[in-house]
């Protein structure tokens, strides 16, 4: 059984690489484009990982990180959240709020994948 | 009786005043005063009691029954004020070292030697009668006497010569000896303390003489007082005990106002009474004492009236000889001896005690300033002491002499009394001003010139110059008509109050004037610095303990030329005295280590004013203490000290106000300033954000494409071509924030010409074309403006409209979109319009589409843009000092537009670009 992961970004050209990525890797992926769809999206499908991005309209990652949190039946959803800005801060902030990994764009889509597969076990 | 013994017991007695003069002034130079006593001090006010006394009293007794006694009536009354008057008096003038009653209303009024000029000038005058009449009595006492036993008054028409006439004698021998007596050297601080035990020895011999005649009288001649009275009865010279009428009482009321007033202001009076007093405690004793005294030697005034009418019937004896005649008459010669020594007794008392006074005034108030105004400055080895005491004797020998001149143009036609009121009346002026000096700080110089001014012309006018007329030195219709003929002048009659008194009229006239002219003329100014000053240190003088001019004086002075300076007027002795005295009470050794400062010049000034005037003294330590002269406006400066130390601290607090102000302010900028730093960072993470998202897209289908060979052409080809294009847009980008952060700063190249907006306009749709075409859009252009010329950077120009139209294109529906660009000519210059049929743009956001990295997102696509594009196109249009802004009526889509201030019509020689 593969491993669901819901990419949430609003970035076109970021969704795309990330798409192609996880799908390279066996996961199965589904996508969605703001916070708000991101949400509900966690909600219904319960993916294993979510990739979430900070910057987004609405909703902003972190709202939806602790959301997702703050939710006990979502407690197995793993949580690697992406942002364009570097700050030590929004890291420690990302974290504090329970995401299980955080990186910087621009990201290496090998430290990506080996951090995905990292916090999904190994298994496909 | 011959005239050898008469003379020679005259000398004798006069030889005998001298000497306890002499041995009271050597006492009191040994520290042993004898006359410090009050029962000393009540027996010298009685030099009041003169030669007037002795003979006048009877013989207006003789007139007008008790008429002779409102003269005596008033000095009895006054005393129960005396309590407080005359002690303030004494205190102001031993704490202002006055001399006299000019240095008194002179230092009073702004210390003014005019002033002490013309009281001098009224005292002068107005004593003169009244010393005329003690030479006419002794005199004519003489002459009885000296006819002994014959009784025979001497005839008043004979006229002999000046040098022959005893009158002169008199004059010139009293003249002598108040020179011995009064001017042998020049006293600071100490008084004449001969003089008053001179005078208090007097006093007794004048009451003794007087009792002894009145005991003769009444004892000695039938059988005692009821014996007199019963005979006179018999005789008809009752009537003189008839009530008097009404008229009477006018009369009553004014001599004895007139009497009050002069036993204080008399000179003589003041002298005795204020200048010589040593202790003020004294006064409580004189309060009944003197009282008392008139009492006894007023006691037997009627019965020896009455003696003399009944042994002299009506007009045979002059009536005021009755004291010398009646004990001639009975055969009593030593009696009547005693009795002339009496009456020489209290003639002289009063001669010596007013010429002394009336020397000093005319040498202190009236010579001596006109003299430092002359001089300015002392010639280096004047003696000046020697010369005011020539100066005094000088005075005293003048007064002296117009007393015997005054005697020979009007002595004979006045009884004795007559003319010692004239002299009452001319110092009663003394008193609106001396009492308002007392007693109210208002008043000033030229009210009290214009006062006594008014009085004493009054004065002259109505008593003065009417007593030459009666005696025929003056043409008689000038009483009678008044002068040129005007009735209601005449001088005895004045403004028609006929029927008075001319004591009386006087009286009231002349106070009218003086009181008048003192008030009216006092209103017209406030009282300056000195005047004020000199108030309150008189005014207050019962509740001050130090002099209150202390702090007025400025400048600078060595102690050793305020020494010399006093030696020079009371002798080395006596200054170096004063001055160790004075430096040990100030706790220093010896005088010459005394500070030069301004209380060491007020006891030099003290000291110099008790031997020539508070005034002169001033002037004298002015001139030696180079004082610069203390200005009305420096004493005000002085006491605007205080407020303008209000005035700074008020400043300060306004300074300390605004500071916090500035603070505030500061706080305010600094805040702004953060918040700035905050947009600043919150700018720099927006714009790596927007740098990064492109990168983060390049780098991955970069890794993508290196790392996998297996992917399909189709795939590939895409990935490329969005590789391709985030490489743009991030170009597109860093470029954007380049130019923006250029602008900003300031840094960017402006390239300015002239340009046609049309022509740009026509530019940039054609370069937007391709994208307004792909999204099925059209443009209109409605250029209203033929040549609409801007001064501006045409790249720049044509940078805002391809955003605007950019823009435009974004948001505009697919197929039906509906682009418009109007050109017009507006107030402001001219004016561009971007007009698309998109979605409009919330009226919330109209402002904030302008600022850096919003973007409005239309139809869920994510926008193309930078979100830097309209704050760059705000930037270069308001560079070039215009304005543009953003409309969007609801329904309408959105409107975009900016303004251009517009420049001056092409030259003929630019050509428009089609």
């Amino acid at each position: 059984m593969s491993k669901r992961i819901l990419i949430v970004d609003d970035e076109p050209n970021i969704v795309i690489p990330l798409e192609f990525l996880m799908k390279r890797e066996g996961f199965e992926v589904s996508v969605a484009r703001d916070g708000e769809e991101g949400l509900a999206a966690i909600r219904a499908q319960r993916p294993d990982l979510v990739i979430l991005d900070v910057m987004m309209p609405g909703r902003s990652g972190f709202e939806v990180c602790e959301a997702v949190r703050s939710d006990a039946a979502l407690a197995g959803v793993r949580i690697l959240m992406l942002t364009a800005k570097g700050r030590e801060a929004e890291m420690k902030k990302g974290l504090a709020l329970g995401a299980d990994a955080y990186m910087a764009k621009p990201f290496s889509t090998h430290d990506l994948v080996a951090r995905v597969k990292d916090l999904l076990g190994d298994t496909p | 009786m011959s005239a050898s013994l008469i003379v020679g017991v005259a000398f004798a007695y006069l030889g005998l005043l001298f000497a306890i003069a002499y041995w009271a002034d050597r006492r009191a130079d040994q520290g042993r005063s004898v006359i410090a006593h009050p029962t000393i001090y009540a027996l010298s006010l009685a030099v009041y009691c003169t030669a007037w006394t002795f003979y006048g009293s009877v013989g207006r007794a003789a007139a007008s029954g008790f008429g002779f006694l409102p003269i005596y009536l008033g000095p009895t009354l006054v005393v129960l004020l005396w309590g407080s008057l005359l002690v303030k008096m004494v205190r102001v003038s031993k704490t202002q070292r006055i001399t006299s009653i000019a240095d008194f209303i002179a230092s009073r009024y702004g210390k003014s030697h005019l002033l002490g000029g013309l009281v001098t000038v009224i005292a002068v005058v107005g004593v003169v009668p009244y010393i005329a009449l003690q030479l006419k009595a002794i005199s004519s006492s003489y002459h009885i006497l000296v006819q002994y036993p014959q009784v025979v008054t001497p005839d008043p028409s004979l006229h002999p010569p000046f040098w022959r006439d005893t009158a002169f004698e008199v004059a010139l021998l009293l003249a002598a000896f108040t020179i011995l007596f009064g001017t042998r050297h020049l006293d600071a601080s100490e008084r004449h303390e001969g003089m008053v035990a001179a005078i208090a020895f007097e006093s007794i011999v004048k009451l003794v003489a007087f009792l002894a005649v009145g005991l003769f009288v009444t004892l000695g001649l039938s059988g005692g007082l009821s014996g007199v009275f019963e005979r006179a009865q018999e005789a008809g010279e009752a009537t003189l005990l008839l009530a008097p009428t009404v008229g009477d009482y006018r009369d009553w009321f004014a001599i004895s106002l007139l009497a009050a007033l002069a036993v204080m202001l008399l000179p003589r009076q003041f002298q005795v009474g204020v200048v010589e007093n040593s202790d003020e405690r004294h006064i409580r004793r004189a309060i009944w004492l003197f009282p008392l005294y008139l009492l006894l030697i007023n006691l037997f005034v009627l019965p020896i009236a009455l003696a003399g009418l009944h042994l002299f019937p009506s007009g045979s004896v002059d009536a005021d000889s009755f004291m010398l005649t009646i004990p001639m008459s009975q055969g009593s010669p030593w009696l009547a001896l005693f009795v002339f020594i009496g009456g020489l007794s209290a003639a002289t008392g009063m001669v010596i005690v007013e010429t002394i006074a009336l020397a000093t005034m005319v040498s202190n108030d009236l010579l001596l300033p006109s003299l430092l105004r002359r001089w300015r400055r002392l010639p280096p080895e004047a003696d000046m002491g020697r010369l005011l005491l020539r100066i005094r004797r000088g005075a005293i020998i003048g007064v002296l002499l117009l007393g015997y001149v005054y005697y020979r143009l009007a002595g004979e036609a006045y009884a004795l009394v007559s003319i010692g009121l004239i002299s009452f009346a001319a110092v009663a002026q003394f008193a609106p001003v001396m009492i308002a000096s007392l007693y109210w700080r208002g008043g000033t110089r030229e009210g009290a010139l214009a006062g006594l001014s008014a009085g004493f012309a009054v004065w002259i006018y109505t008593l003065l110059l009417p007593s030459f007329a009666k005696s025929g030195w003056l043409p008689q219709g000038f009483l009678e008509v008044g002068p040129w003929g005007v009735a209601l002048l005449r001088p005895q009659a004045l403004f028609g109050l006929e029927g008075w008194n001319e004591i009386t009229h006087c009286l009231f006239w002349s106070l009218a004037a003086n009181v008048g002219a003192f008030l009216a003329v006092s209103s017209l100014r406030a009282p300056n610095a000195i005047e004020t000053a000199q108030a309150s240190a008189f005014v207050d003088v019962l509740r001050q303990h130090r002099p209150a001019h202390l702090a007025l004086w400025r400048g600078s002075a060595e102690v050793a030329a305020l020494t010399a300076l006093a030696e020079r007027f009371i002798g080395a002795p006596r200054a170096r005295a004063a001055f160790e005295d004075y430096a040990r009470t100030r706790g220093v050794a010896s005088a010459d280590d005394l500070p030069a400062d301004a209380e060491t010049v007020h006891f030099a000034e003290t000291l110099l004013s008790g031997a020539i005037g508070s005034a002169s003294a001033r002037v004298m330590v002015a001139s030696v203490t180079e004082e610069e002269p203390l200005g009305l406006d420096e004493v005000l400066g002085i006491l605007d000290e205080a407020s303008q130390i209000r005035a700074y601290s008020r400043e300060l607090e306004r300074k300390s106000q605004e500071l916090e102000a500035a603070t505030g302010e500061l706080r305010a900028a600094n805040l702004r300033l953060q918040e700035l730093d905050h947009l600043k960072d919150d700018f720099m993470s927006s714009v790596t954000h927007e740098l990064r998202t492109p990168l983060a897209s390049i780098r991955a289908f970069s890794e993508i494409l290196y790392d996998d060979s297996d992917i399909e052409p189709a795939e590939r080809k895409r990935f490329l071509g969005i590789l391709v294009s985030e490489t743009e847009r991030l170009s597109r980008l860093v470029n954007q924030v380049l130019d923006l952060a250029k602008i900003e700063s300031g840094h960017a190249d402006w390239h300015n010409e002239e340009v046609e907006l049309g022509g740009i306009i026509r530019q940039a749709v054609e370069s937007v074309g391709q994208i307004l075409e792909s999204k099925g859009a059209r443009v209109t252009q409605s250029l209203s403006v033929g040549e609409a010329n801007v001064w501006a950077d045409r790249d720049r120009l044509v940078q805002v409209m391809v955003n605007l139209l950019s823009n435009a294109a974004k948001f505009v529906p697919a197929d039906t979109g509906l682009v418009e660009v109007r050109l017009e000519a507006v107030a402001a210059g001219w004016r561009v319009c971007v007009s698309d049929n998109g979605q409009g743009i919330a009226e919330a956001d109209l402002p904030i589409v302008f600022e850096k990295f919003r973007q409005s997102t239309g139809g869920g696509d994510k926008p193309v843009g930078t979100g830097l594009g309209l704050p760059i196109s705000r930037q270069i249009v308001e560079h070039f000092g215009g304005r543009i802004w953003a409309e969007s009526p609801p329904g309408k889509g959105a409107t975009l537009c900016f303004e251009l201030p517009r420049t001056a019509a092409p030259s003929p020689s630019s050509e428009a670009e089609s």
